[in-house]
């Protein structure tokens, strides 16, 4: 939500919710009805509908990352196997202020682990040891906080929770079992939290189990938003940071493909975020820490910090539209397509 | 001292000193110097500012087309301002300009493809380059008339009723007011007193509130100061209009001519804040926001019925002739169209501020001229009979003003 409502205004919210919900199944028959096809892209037509300015974009190279990369990137860290055999996987990541693009012609005051946002996805096997080289150059202090199992001492929460953090120059070397196996998040841990969190510092965190899954198309998706204005609650919702990205350069599988989706929600100020595809079903595996899916839906809700694996084929060729089923949220820029082709 | 100053500029000039322009540029000059040496010396503070730019944009009209929305902004901060994004209830919308960047004090349109739908209400937001956000509400939409002839027909009837039809009205008390004896008569002029003094109040009231929260005309044009200024430039301009006519008059030996005199300065100040009326019909009418029209038309109608009697009132010794009593008729109501029209086609809040205040001025003056007038035998002008009738003034616009509410 663009602004901070105040309770006086809570009726007139609500009365305001309730008059956006139809939208988001009008507007595409808008769309379609003006063009000839389903799913046509509004923005650039000049017809009512989602998205952004026309012919606007984000300049990806001025960001340093891009959205489409960021879903198929996953950094494996350097290995080399210990006195003792077992493997060791190291990285290195460096917290950087850095000014981002969230939307066409905003720019956000990011900080950022590794010049982007969300971080590198950090890719490891169960049973691995674990080394992560944390250099602070950003002008604040932070941690990473890492979700998984091990020592308090290796936990990444600052002074105010009885932890340490790494000032500004200074570096920390976390070391770790990689356990247990599923999709897991790191974020920084210093207080105010919400500030620390929302300006980008989190990114996601695979751990294999042993004998690996099944051969898929991976991707990656953090959901995250940005309090543009400083006022506790969001201007724009995405995936991987740039709202509207995937409505504006749909990601491309094959039909018949099996897609695997690695879902975390890092979403700040908001209490739940939520995703869902058109025209398909997909198992889900909560936190993936279980081979066995726990669902089979369309829809799915997490909680900031929550997270899950999906896996879904699609049986049809064309574009297939993925959003928040928090309407507020995908007309906000927390929307997007999957592009089927044979 | 007038003479003593002229023995001694005499003398001054005369041995050769320079003359009194030079001396009265010589503190200019050296201010120049100051703010010069200033600048050149980079004294912290000036060039650069620090911190984060400064971005107001102020929405200074609405305009709903079907399936449209168009957005007036006026950028009324010191930095310019780059809109990115817009969203209509907590949605991004797309939209059109050619140039999105707002230089100071510059105005630039947006145009939104909406599917709005009437009656509802629509909170928009402009994000901004840095993600500041500004936010204006549309509390019922409803599409914006057209600004055709036939528009500019309808605020002219809408000014004719509000404005020259109650004023003449009230004017047609001349006769009851010319056999009313003295004593009545001063009742009148000090109920007219107290339609003056509510009128003034109102205009400074409304004036200041077009520069409040939710209003939110611009400040960098001097805000709610220009109702001020405008207020107290009428009265030094009507003072001094009123001191040439009073120094004319006594060489001319022409003491009754004061009463059309005064019913003409009445007619001004009425007119003038006629045009207030005016503005604000037309401007509240222009954004839509005119829901209840024919219940403020009536309302106002009521209302500046008594305006006409204020007129009148001051020249019931004398009566005028007909040709001047529609022309003061004219005067006093005519604003009220041409005012509508403003309102409707080029509403410009900082330019409305301006001319509120200076009817209030312009009624202050005329109230200081009217006083002699309710003055009784003994010379006083507070008694039983013109504190009633001052009160029975400011109380029949209190309730004539509660049909308009508020």
């Amino acid at each position: 939500m663009i602004a901070g409502l105040a309770p006086v205004f809570g009726a007139a919210a609500a009365a305001k919710l309730a008059g956006v919900g139809g939208d988001l199944a009008a507007a595409p028959a808008v769309a379609a009805a003006e063009t000839g096809r389903p799913h046509a892209r509004s923005p650039g037509h000049g017809v009512p509908g989602h998205g952004f300015q026309a012919g606007r974009t984000v300049d990806h190279a001025a960001n340093g990352f891009d959205p489409s990369e960021i879903l198929r990137d996953f950094d494996m860290g350097k290995t080399r196997r210990l006195p003792s055999g077992r493997l060791l996987r190291e990285w290195e990541i460096v917290a950087e202020d850095k000014e981002i693009e969230v939307a066409p012609g905003m720019k956000f005051a990011a900080w950022t682990y590794n010049g982007r946002v969300p971080g590198p996805t950090l890719r490891a096997r169960e049973g691995e040891r674990l080394r992560i080289k944390f250099i602070n150059g950003s002008e604040h202090p932070h941690t990473i906080h890492f979700h998984g199992i091990h020592p308090a001492g290796m936990d990444g929460i600052d002074e105010a929770f009885g932890g340490g953090s790494v000032a500004t120059g200074k570096s920390f070397t976390y070391e770790f079992d990689a356990d247990p196996f599923g999709l897991h998040l790191y974020h920084c841990h210093t207080s105010p939290l919400a500030a620390h969190i929302h300006k980008g510092l989190y990114g996601a965190f695979i751990i294999d189990p042993k004998k690996g899954r099944p051969e898929a198309d991976e991707l990656v998706m953090v959901m995250n938003g940005f309090d543009t204005n400083f006022d506790a609650s969001n201007e724009v919702y995405a995936v991987n940071t740039v709202g509207f990205h995937y409505q504006d350069e749909p990601i491309k599988v094959k039909r018949g493909e099996l897609v695997r989706i690695y879902l975390a929600n890092l979403l700040e100020f908001d209490q739940i975020n939520s995703f869902h595809t058109h025209a398909n079903f997909f198992q889900y595996y909560p936190t993936g820490t279980s081979l066995e899916p726990a669902e089979f839906t369309d829809t799915i809700m997490q909680a900031q910090g929550q997270r899950g694996i999906l896996e879904m084929r699609f049986p049809f060729t064309g574009k297939f539209m993925f959003h928040a089923h928090k309407t507020e949220f995908a007309e906000l820029g927390w929307l997007g397509f999957f592009e089927v082709e044979d | 001292m007038e003479a003593r100053g002229a023995s001694q500029r005499g003398p001054m000039l005369g041995a050769g000193r320079p003359s009194p322009w030079v001396l009265g540029l010589v503190p200019l000059a050296l201010i120049a110097i100051a703010v010069v040496a200033f600048a050149v010396l980079g004294v912290p503070g000036l060039g650069e500012r620090r911190g984060p730019p400064v971005e107001e944009l102020l929405v200074e009209q609405t305009t709903l087309r079907p399936g449209q929305i168009e957005l007036t902004v006026r950028n009324d901060g010191p930095d310019p301002v780059e809109v990115a994004q817009v969203a209509i209830n907590d949605a991004y919308a797309s939209f059109g300009a050619s140039d999105r960047e707002v230089g100071r004090l510059e105005a630039k349109t947006f145009t939104i493809p909406y599917d709005w739908v009437e009656g509802e209400a629509y909170e928009l937001f402009l994000l901004t380059s840095t993600g500041g956000t500004i936010e204006h509400e549309i509390e019922a939409a409803v599409a914006t008339p057209e600004n055709d002839l036939g528009f500019f027909g309808l605020m002219a009837l809408l000014g004719v009723y509000v404005g020259v039809i109650p004023v003449a009205i009230g004017m047609l008390w001349l006769p009851f007011v010319r056999r009313i004896p003295r004593k009545g008569l001063r009742f009148l002029m000090a109920l007219t007193i107290g339609l003056l003094a509510f009128l003034a109040l109102d205009a400074v009231l409304e004036g200041t509130e077009l520069f409040g929260e939710e209003a939110g005309a611009p400040e960098a044009f001097g805000g709610m100061a220009l109702v001020f200024l405008g207020a107290f430039l009428a009265y030094v301009a009507l003072a001094a209009v009123q001191a040439h006519i009073e120094s004319r008059r006594e060489r001319a030996k022409a003491a009754g001519a004061g009463g059309a005199y005064l019913a003409l300065m009445v007619a001004v100040g009425i007119g003038l804040h006629n045009l207030g009326e005016g503005l604000a019909i037309g401007s509240s009418y222009a954004i839509g926001a005119l829901a209840l029209g024919t219940f403020l038309v009536i309302g106002f109608a009521i209302h500046n019925t008594t305006e006409g009697l204020a007129i009148v009132a001051p020249m019931a010794e004398r009566p005028p002739s007909l040709g001047r009593l529609v022309a003061l008729g004219l005067i006093a109501g005519t604003p009220a169209i041409v005012g509508a029209w403003i309102g409707a086609a080029a509403f410009n809040p900082s330019v409305a501020a301006f001319l509120i205040g200076a009817g209030a001025g312009a009624i202050v003056q005329v109230i200081q001229q009217l006083i002699p007038s309710i003055r009784d035998r003994g010379g006083r002008a507070l008694y039983p009979a013109s504190v009633g009738g001052m009160a029975a003034g400011v109380a029949i616009l209190y309730v004539t003003g509660l049909l308009v509410g508020g």
